[in-house]
């Protein structure tokens, strides 16, 4: 029955979760092609770009005018036809909803990746390495930081150092790329320690050992940005939290017992909160997708911010929609996985009952 | 309502909260200054009125103040006109035959330790057929003179003496500006120039009666005001105080917009409940999944680069952002409470309940969020300004930080340009978020008990 009754949960939540992300990967689609608005755009960029190709061919500048006019309509009508411009946009947004939806993500309109490829999955793959070398490193330095550094101030609470915590939690109200331009400021332009920006030297060193160093010298910054940006804010918010689980009446009851304050913090105070460090922790994760397109652009990091800032820019709609559908899913994925996972891990939610769900 | 006033009370306790209160005080006082000292008009006239309205400024000056922490005194701009003080400065006399010699004598004292930025001269001359002429002479404090060459005139010339190949050419391949305030047999650009009494003298012929002239020499300086200058030679101040007033606007407008509507959303999901509340909560998942910064990013590249466009769709984002959760959890409880009970009872509407009695339960809790979300819109507005996004007509803070990234600010060490903008920002996040966390602490039920 039980078996049963979480199997039925567990797809009506899958289903839903599917919804939502065809909705908004819809949603997405529409805004990205501002309701049919870039269409129009890409149709001039065409007529320019035909008008000046014919114009700079030597042997099509010698047909009469009429014959010329056939030729650059032939062309235009050519590209568009490449482009799928001919067909209504509402017709067309379906297609890329379907292609979007089961991941073929196609080619890519403009950009090219490194090595040459129109591959959507081409260009986002050779960007994505850079973004989780960069992101990976910052966040889970700052998650598992502020979460030791939490359980060692709740339990020093009030203490000199809690307080200082506290007075620079402010700090955060100002985003890690505006530290960045701080960073970059001192340190690379008064005291030319650490380079200005980007990933490695320029050329890139040969060795592999110079290249890691150089990746290392270049992560410096950025990672420093994150930090200082994030990391009091989140010490913050998990001591608080801690303090409020540690305040229950059975961590009183283990106290009294005479528990070491190890078994206490283990057993009493991060098992209850396991489910909400979970869900951050993955979170965090996912959250790496996105990159983040103002830190990159300040430090000028090839990631896949910077790769989204150039594809709209460029209004390569299969790019950002390529890059706003794994989003998507991997949103609803970790979503359905936590809603198994706190299942598993806190005894007290009890699967498909009740009105309201658990998350 | 007492229980809000005695939270304030208690808020006045906090040193923290005090600094950030005088903060955001400060912030609005400068705002309000500005916006009467320099009237909007006025203000778009200064930063985009065009180059005849900062011609005279230096290039990329320091603000005035370093000259405080330096001990070389850095130059200011000088200005001489034959305009102004004329009576000194030209004298015309009559020559035989129906010329007229003039003689414009242009001197300004210059005592700084460095060298001017750049020397320009402006000439004005009234003629009817014969162009007047004149050669330039300029007299340095030892008594030299080096002659600058000599022109016919056109109605409007601007002589830009630092840009002159030929004279530099003339000067030893030393660039005009250093060269012609250099002491005698200094090794220039090593040696301070030299100070005393310059003068640069205009020795020209009149051809007819209506014939005149004026010029106007500007000895660009290396500091301007109190902001300094950037690359077109705008004065920076109007920007920093112009951002002021834009920033908190921005910010308060975004803050009210997005809390509010989304309080009130989720207090009519939870009061109406049942396909209303799941419609609700089936957007805000929806809307988690829409990226807000790129869609933003989009809207100004394809469509409008406005504040007010990019404010509208900030607001129109986060109505169902996932703050609904966090009040729809609080709602839920006091839904349940016998008071709102106790108003069914009396008879009154939903609407009613929702405004009276439910939401301002909650504004406790909203309170501190609304104060900290304040400067993070601010900071969002920067953000996009610093990818280029800004909007076109107004100056914002983020928009002289992205004119000073994009002219290589960093690289060339005009640290001001970044610094100035950059403190106004961090003012703002800061003042705001010591007063949001103090009011966090205050009204939050849960840490008030630790």
């Amino acid at each position: 029955m039980t078996l049963l009754r979480i199997l039925r949960y567990l797809i009506v939540r899958a289903v839903s979760l599917f919804l939502t992300v065809v909705v908004g990967v819809y949603i997405a689609i529409l805004i990205a092609n501002m309701g049919g608005y870039v269409d129009q755009i890409r149709k001039a960029q065409i007529r320019e770009q035909v008008g000046s190709a014919v114009q700079a061919d030597r042997s099509l500048r010698l047909l009469p005018p009429a014959e010329l006019r056939r030729v650059i309509d032939q062309r235009i009508e050519l590209e568009e036809q490449r482009l799928g411009l001919d067909r209504p946009f509402i017709l067309r947004s379906f297609n890329y909803l379907g292609d979007a939806l089961s991941l073929s993500l196609g080619r890519a309109e403009r950009l090219t990746s490194d090595k040459g490829s129109r591959q959507v999955r081409a260009i986002i793959l050779e960007r994505l390495p850079a973004t989780l070398v960069l992101f990976g490193t910052a966040d889970l330095i700052v998650f598992f930081a502020a979460i030791l550094a939490a359980l060692f101030l709740s339990r020093r609470y009030g203490g000199f150092l809690d307080r200082a915590v506290i007075a620079l939690v402010p700090t955060s109200a100002a985003p890690a790329w505006f530290y960045g331009i701080f960073l970059i400021l001192i340190f690379a332009s008064l005291l030319r320690l650490l380079p200005f920006g980007g990933m490695v030297d320029v050329p890139p060193p040969e060795s592999a050992p110079a290249y890691a160093l150089s990746l290392v010298r270049h992560l410096i910054l950025p990672i420093a940005a994150i930090l200082i940006g994030s990391i009091f804010i989140a010490i913050y918010n998990w001591r608080t939290f801690f303090l409020i689980y540690s305040s229950e009446d059975y961590v009183e009851v283990a106290k009294a017992k005479g528990l070491p304050s190890g078994a206490i913090e283990r057993r009493y105070i991060l098992r209850p909160t396991l489910p909400p460090i979970i869900t951050s922790f993955a979170f965090t994760l996912i959250s790496l997708w996105s990159g983040a397109i103002i830190l990159e652009t300040v430090f000028n990091w090839p990631g896949l911010g910077r790769l989204l800032f150039q594809a709209i820019g460029l209004f390569d709609t299969p790019v950002i929609v390529g890059s706003v559908v794994i989003y998507a899913y991997l949103l609803a994925v970790t979503v359905f996985l936590l809603d198994i996972l706190y299942a598993l891990v806190d005894p007290r939610v009890k699967v498909g009952e009740g009105r309201g769900k658990s998350v | 309502m007492s229980a809000l006033r005695e939270g304030l009370k208690e808020f006045t306790r906090y040193p923290s909260a005090i600094a950030g209160l005088v903060i955001i005080a400060a912030l609005v006082a400068l705002a309000l200054y500005t916006v009467i000292a320099i009237p909007y008009r006025e203000g778009m006239r200064l930063w985009r009125g065009g180059e005849e309205i900062w011609i005279e400024n230096p290039r990329n000056a320091r603000p005035g103040w370093v000259n405080f922490f330096s001990r070389a005194r850095l130059p200011k701009t000088v200005v001489v006109s034959s305009e102004e003080g004329a009576a000194q400065r030209k004298r015309v006399r009559p020559l035989p035959g129906g010329l007229r010699a003039v003689d414009i004598s242009l001197a300004f004292n210059y005592p700084y330790d460095a060298f001017p930025s750049e020397i320009n001269l402006f000439l004005k001359a009234s003629f009817k057929e014969r162009r007047s002429y004149v050669s330039l002479f300029w007299l340095t404090p030892d008594g030299r003179r080096v002659s600058l060459g000599e022109r016919s005139l056109r109605a409007y010339e601007r002589y830009s003496i630092s840009l002159d190949r030929r004279l530099a050419q003339k000067l030893g391949r030393v660039p005009p500006e250093i060269a012609l305030f250099a002491g005698k047999d200094a090794v220039a650009e090593t040696s301070p120039p030299l100070r005393g009494r310059y003068e640069l003298r205009l020795e020209g012929l009149f051809f007819e009666e209506e014939s005149n002239l004026e010029a106007k020499l500007v000895v660009y300086g290396q500091v301007h005001g109190l902001a300094g200058t950037d690359h077109r030679r705008r004065d920076l101040m109007v920007a920093l105080l112009w951002g002021t007033p834009v920033a908190l606007a921005f910010g308060f407008l975004a803050a009210v917009g997005s809390s509010l509507t989304t309080l009130f959303i989720a207090a009519v999901g939870v009061w109406f409940g049942r396909w209303v509340d799941a419609l609700i909560q089936r957007i805000t998942e929806v809307n988690a999944i829409l990226p807000v910064l790129p869609i933003l990013v989009m809207i100004g590249i394809f469509y409008s680069r406005s504040l007010w466009v990019m404010l509208g769709a900030i607001i129109a984002l986060s109505v169902f952002s996932l703050g609904i959760k966090l009040y729809r959890a609080i709602f839920l409880q006091v839904k349940e409470s016998p008071y709102i009970e106790a108003a069914r009872a009396y008879g009154a509407g939903n609407f009613r309940i929702i405004f009276r009695y439910m939401i301002p339960r909650v504004i406790p809790v909203l309170i501190p969020q609304f104060v900290i979300l304040i400067p993070s819109f601010v900071f969002l507005e920067a953000g996009l300004a610093v990818l280029g996004l800004g909007d076109p007509v107004l100056p914002t803070w983020g928009k002289v930080v992205n004119d000073a990234y994009a002219n290589g600010a960093l690289y060339k060490g005009y640290y001001y340009w970044v610094l100035a903008p950059s403190t106004l920002l961090m003012l703002t996040g800061a003042g705001f978020a010591l007063v949001g966390f103090a009011l966090d602490r205050v009204f939050n039920p849960r840490l008030r008990t630790l």
